[in-house]
């Protein structure tokens, strides 16, 4: 437990600091951490599928992008949603997100592994394909820029600095929400799912609920992302909805650290710094990032946050090897 | 819309299913034999096309370009399979060869613009980046050889991942050394005519596409059907274990089909070339797409693929024709339905 | 812990990277930073090297000033997509602290961009992006921009008079699917059927689509032309499948259909087409034969309209930063200068500015020829001009309050009254 408070008082520390210190950066590098985190949402919604019930997705970017075409057509087409009705919008984006999940998880839920993989990759192109061909709706190409600007209510958020405070205050909600989740016994029984699946049926758990209802609130906090996104953009493509923006998503968990909610931020910042900050720098920043992904996966499969696990691992095998060498040794 | 219309159309989605066969038919046999989700197969079809270019431009020859293409992405497609899918002993050594390698060069990369040419002229530049690639390459090589990698075989995420991870390694490579430009295969003037056949003009590209297709098919279907390979490569895909208790080679095997697969994919590349052109996004144009034949076929199904390439060659320009609005979604709609009902996809054996 | 050293990690690079930035240069009176948007990667990538080439080469020949200020050339990828263009924008406006934003190609990020500039306040030419209501009637959102290249409809309009003059009296229209298919539609139907004339149908394929198989059938048989739009990846595979397809009429297109950033990779199934843009590289003028000379000599390539238009553009700044005096004048006050300025020698021909900000020029009636031009030793394909509109302003002959009057032209408008 010692080391828990430990991670959390770290955890809390480092989101002081954040606060703290990017408001002083100029206007690009807050634009780039506000999205980082809308991102992060993005990615922690993914985090309670795959790391704590097991579920890999590659169709999360669907409710990202509802969320955000949703916002977009509302605010150009109603003028709703940028006064206080803003805050209306959010549980309508969460609403929505999670209503979709519900839909796609009928169809989705049914499968593991890799036909989970496809099935939700088809369904996440479902969505890609009406984005990009339904031009009266979506825009099509073009996309929706968001007319309107950002919302006004008292407090002027086309500054990109209050825009900020309104991310972070999000990122830091969302993160404590689904801590409280996962701690909850509803998120534990969902870690016995993804450990032994077989055992939790037998115990009784109605484990296809569960993934349904795990499903849909990674649905909800998805569309929650999408609909902050498309004021962190100021507008919205088909580019949003992508299959790489789902595959990044991935990434970003598990880079971070499946199953520890706050990976997914991490692994947020440091996708997102190389998309967008690195790509500026230099022109071949996608080796880099290919080069991230390969070495993730194959020396660091429990991402940055499973780092001190995995030298205490090796530092115990170090060990045994001393043992054997010197019982080996003659005496 | 007369009947006109109706064989037109239909002519052209069987055409592109030809092309869909080809991309997906690797695909299928590659999941089917190894459990392999690889997202840099649509990768193989891009590099395929551009390989063909750069044969075209030294030598030439279309012709020539087809076996060459195919081949030298086979290779690579081996190459990714043996050190970095699934590397067996010596294997492993190597991969952390080429990933110190890779490092170091990124650093290289890196620092160049910072570094000062101690050896003077154009080979001095050279042996001074080898120089440089081969110091930093030697210390990480040792740390890589210290941390021991985990296993990916069975582990479909990381297997995601990790192709994807080299889709983007080829994009970023392929921009570096083609440019970003937007290429067009020009196939011999012979193919570029239309036959004529009751008013109704059919491309002869298209023809040759179908054509190609089918004597590929076919071939590859006598190979599974009748010969021994072929048997082995079948029951490896029914059970793997069964497999290798009779004494199949399954390694072998695997690494056959994922040669075989990628320079498919490649042959796609190729002939797709023509059709859709060579510019980088097109491998990932192409990847879902090459996946909805493989789901929608089955995957692991040769037969399947086959039919899942129709089908969605078919749909695909039916779509579009009938309803632009919601071209992709008639796609991908589908493939869904599908799969809700049999995961497994048409064919597929699981 | 790992976690906190590399948060911590990322906090100090965070602030040593803000007390750079806090460091860097404000805006030197001498040095001109231009932040320049282009897709450099992708299906636009040709539209996108011509662009920035044409406005190196203005450069080149000017010893890397404007007006006599050092240029400090700020090159960003944006692919062709708009939020990448808005994103790479805001970076060269809030970190590079650029003076002026030049570029993008298509008319969607035209349009993503002009309010970004409004947003920054920071002066922006669109150096390609046609869409028409950036400086029609949207022009009061954005008045930190100024266009140097054109409007969508502007060469359309006159294509349509001639369209009916050779006789043409049904067409049929198969454009890209998106603001500029729309718009060079519009343009060209509005008044083809004010002189008479009928569109019958209206195909759209989406943008960058290279198979035309699921649209050509569909053409109608009783159609006199086609009138097409096409862009990036798309023109050359066209023409390829309506000829194979044994379409043999005439094939008439908006500008970017035959522009040469695509003819050389043409074959000879485009000979004969005709398509309307206010420049051809084959225009016989000697300013036009000293800038395709030299440009070919230094990359190549035929400059295409993409290259010319920022050729004209860093022209257009040197003319105006001269007036200037060789200090930057801040956006506002340069627009004004720039539209006070008639430029006579650009290879494209005399141009000025409307009181909207688009440019007044000739517009050019081409044909697809293959022929040797300008000492050119082989014969290739070039874009014959058969005839000039002069002063070609946005607005045609409709006059500029009719025409604003009007809707934007858009995929249903000017309604298809004729289509069967």
């Amino acid at each position: 437990m010692g080391t828990q408070n430990f991670k959390i008082a770290v955890i809390i520390v480092s989101l002081l600091a954040l606060l703290i210190v990017v408001p002083y950066c100029n206007s690009f590098v807050v634009l780039l951490a506000t999205r980082a985190m809308v991102f992060a949402i993005l990615a922690m919604s993914l985090d309670i599928l795959l790391g704590f019930t097991g579920l890999a997705s590659l169709g999360q970017a669907a409710y990202f992008g509802v969320g955000a075409y949703l916002t977009a057509i509302l605010a150009n087409n109603y003028g709703f949603g940028l006064k206080w009705d803003f805050w209306l919008m959010i549980p309508i984006g969460m609403a929505v997100g999670g209503a979709l999940a519900a839909f796609f998880g009928l169809f989705a839920i049914r499968a593991t592994g890799t036909y989970f993989l496809m099935i939700t990759l088809a369904l996440g192109q479902c969505v890609w394909g009406l984005a990009y061909r339904w031009n009266s709706m979506t825009g099509g190409d073009n996309g929706l820029t968001m007319k309107g600007g950002r919302p006004q209510f008292g407090i002027d958020l086309s500054s990109d600095i209050n825009f900020f405070y309104l991310t972070f205050g999000f990122f830091a909600a969302t993160l404590l929400a689904l801590y409280i989740l996962v701690r909850s016994p509803f998120g534990k029984s969902l870690l016995g799912i993804r450990e032994r699946e077989l055992r939790m049926r037998i115990l009784g758990y109605n484990v296809w609920l569960h993934k349904y209802v795990a499903f849909i609130i990674a649905g909800a906090f998805g569309g929650l992302s999408g609909v902050l996104w498309a004021h962190a953009n100021g507008i919205v493509t088909p580019e949003t909805v992508v299959l790489t923006t789902s595959v990044d998503a991935l990434l970003m968990t598990v880079l971070g650290g499946a199953g520890t909610l706050v990976g997914g931020a991490i692994g947020s910042a440091i996708v997102f710094g190389l998309r967008e900050y690195v790509s500026t720098l230099i022109p071949w920043w996608q080796y880099v990032l290919g080069g991230v992904y390969v070495l993730t996966i194959l020396y660091l499969p429990t991402g940055l946050m499973g780092i001190p696990e995995r030298i205490k691992q090796w530092r115990n095998s170090q060990k045994k090897r001393e043992t054997a060498k010197m019982a080996s040794a003659p005496s | 819309m007369g009947t006109q219309f109706w064989i037109v159309q239909a002519f052209n989605g069987v055409s592109y299913g030809a092309l869909l066969f080809l991309v997906g038919a690797g695909l299928s046999l590659i999941f089917g034999v190894m459990r392999i989700v690889n997202l840099s197969h649509g990768s193989y079809f891009l590099l395929g096309g551009y390989v063909a270019l750069s044969v075209i431009g030294s030598t030439g020859s279309w012709l020539l370009s087809i076996p060459i293409a195919a081949l030298t992405i086979a290779v690579v497609g081996l190459i990714m399979e043996r050190l970095f899918l699934r590397p067996e002993g010596r294997a492993k050594f190597i991969r952390d060869a080429v990933i110190a390698l890779g490092i170091a060069l990124v650093i290289r990369l890196a620092i160049g613009p910072v570094l000062p040419q101690l050896l003077p002229g154009q080979v001095g530049g050279i042996i001074q980046v080898i120089l440089v690639v081969i110091a930093f390459a030697i210390p990480v090589f040792l740390l890589l050889q210290r941390i021991s990698a985990v296993a990916i075989e069975s582990d479909v995420l990381r297997q995601v991942l990790m192709t994807v991870g080299f889709a983007f390694l080829f994009q970023q490579a392929a921009l570096d050394i083609w440019g970003g430009n937007n290429f067009d295969i020009q196939p011999p003037g012979a193919l570029t005519q239309s036959l004529v056949i009751g008013g109704i003009y059919l491309p002869i590209y298209r023809l040759f596409m179908i054509v190609g297709a089918l004597v590929i098919g076919i071939v590859l279907w006598l190979a599974m059907e009748k010969t021994r390979m072929g048997a082995s490569v079948r029951a490896t895909v029914d059970d793997a274990q069964m497999a290798r208790g009779v004494g199949i080679d399954t390694n072998k095997i695997s690494m056959m089909i994922f040669a075989l697969g990628a320079g498919m994919a490649a042959l796609g590349g190729v002939i797709g070339g023509a059709f859709l052109g060579v510019y980088p996004g097109l491998d990932f144009e192409m990847l879902p797409i090459a996946f909805a034949v493989v789901i929608i076929g089955g995957m692991g199904s040769l037969g399947g693929a086959a039919i899942g390439a129709l089908l969605v060659g078919l749909a695909d320009n039916f779509g579009k024709a009938l309803f632009p609005e919601l071209a992709y979604f008639t796609l991908y709609a589908p493939m869904v339905l599908i799969l809700a009902i049999k995961p497994t996809g048409l064919f597929g054996r699981d | 812990m790992k976690s906190a050293s590399s948060k911590l990690r990322s906090i100090l690079i965070g602030t040593a990277v803000a007390a750079g930035f806090g460091l860097s240069a404000s805006a030197g009176a001498e040095e001109l930073r231009i932040g320049y948007l282009a897709p450099l990667t992708g299906g636009l990538a040709q539209t996108g090297i011509d662009m920035r080439d044409g406005f190196l080469l203005y450069l080149d020949q000017h010893g890397n000033k404007l007006g006599g200020m050092d240029v400090k050339l700020i090159i960003e990828d944006e692919q062709g997509k708009g939020d990448v263009a808005v994103t790479k924008a805001k970076k060269l406006v809030l970190q590079d602290k650029v003076h002026i934003l030049i570029g993008g190609v298509l008319a969607s990020t035209g349009y993503a961009l002009a309010p970004v500039s409004t947003e920054l306040k920071t002066m922006y030419i669109p150096s390609i992006p046609a869409a028409d209501d950036l400086t029609q009637r949207r022009l009061k959102e954005f008045p930190y921009l100024i266009r140097t290249s054109w409007s969508s409809s502007q060469p359309n309009h006159p294509l349509g008079q001639w369209a009916c003059d050779q006789g043409y009296k049904k067409i049929v229209t198969i454009a890209a699917d998106y603001a500029f298919g729309y718009e060079t539609v519009g343009g060209f139907q509005k008044a083809f059927e004010d002189c008479g004339g009928k569109i019958i149908q209206k195909i759209w394929p989406p943008l960058g689509a290279k198979d035309f198989g699921p649209f050509i059938p569909t053409i109608k048989g009783d159609a006199d032309a086609v009138f097409s739009l096409m862009v990036g990846p798309m023109p050359a595979q066209f023409i390829k499948q309506m000829r194979g397809a044994g379409f043999k009429k005439p094939i008439i297109g908006g500008g970017t259909s035959y522009d040469e950033f695509v003819l050389p990779f043409m074959g000879d199934e485009a000979i004969g087409d005709v398509s309307a843009l206010h420049y051809s590289a084959a225009l016989q003028t000697p300013e036009n034969e000293a800038f395709v000379k030299a440009y070919r000599a230094k990359f190549g390539k035929v400059p295409s309209y993409y290259s010319e238009n920022n050729y004209t553009t860093a022209m257009w700044l040197d003319e105006a930063l001269k007036k200037a005096g060789g200090k930057w004048p801040g956006p506002e006050e340069l627009i004004k200068i720039m539209v006070g300025i008639k430029l006579d020698k650009t290879p494209r021909g005399p141009v000025s500015l409307d009181e909207n900000r688009n440019p007044i020029q000739n517009i050019y009636i081409k044909k697809v020829e293959k022929k040797k031009m300008f000492g050119y030793e082989k014969d290739e394909l070039w874009n014959t001009v058969t005839k000039t509109y002069p002063n070609v302003s946005q607005f045609w002959t409709y006059g500029k309050d009719k025409f604003l009057a009007q809707p934007v032209y858009d995929k249903n408008f000017p309604p298809c009254k004729f289509c069967e």
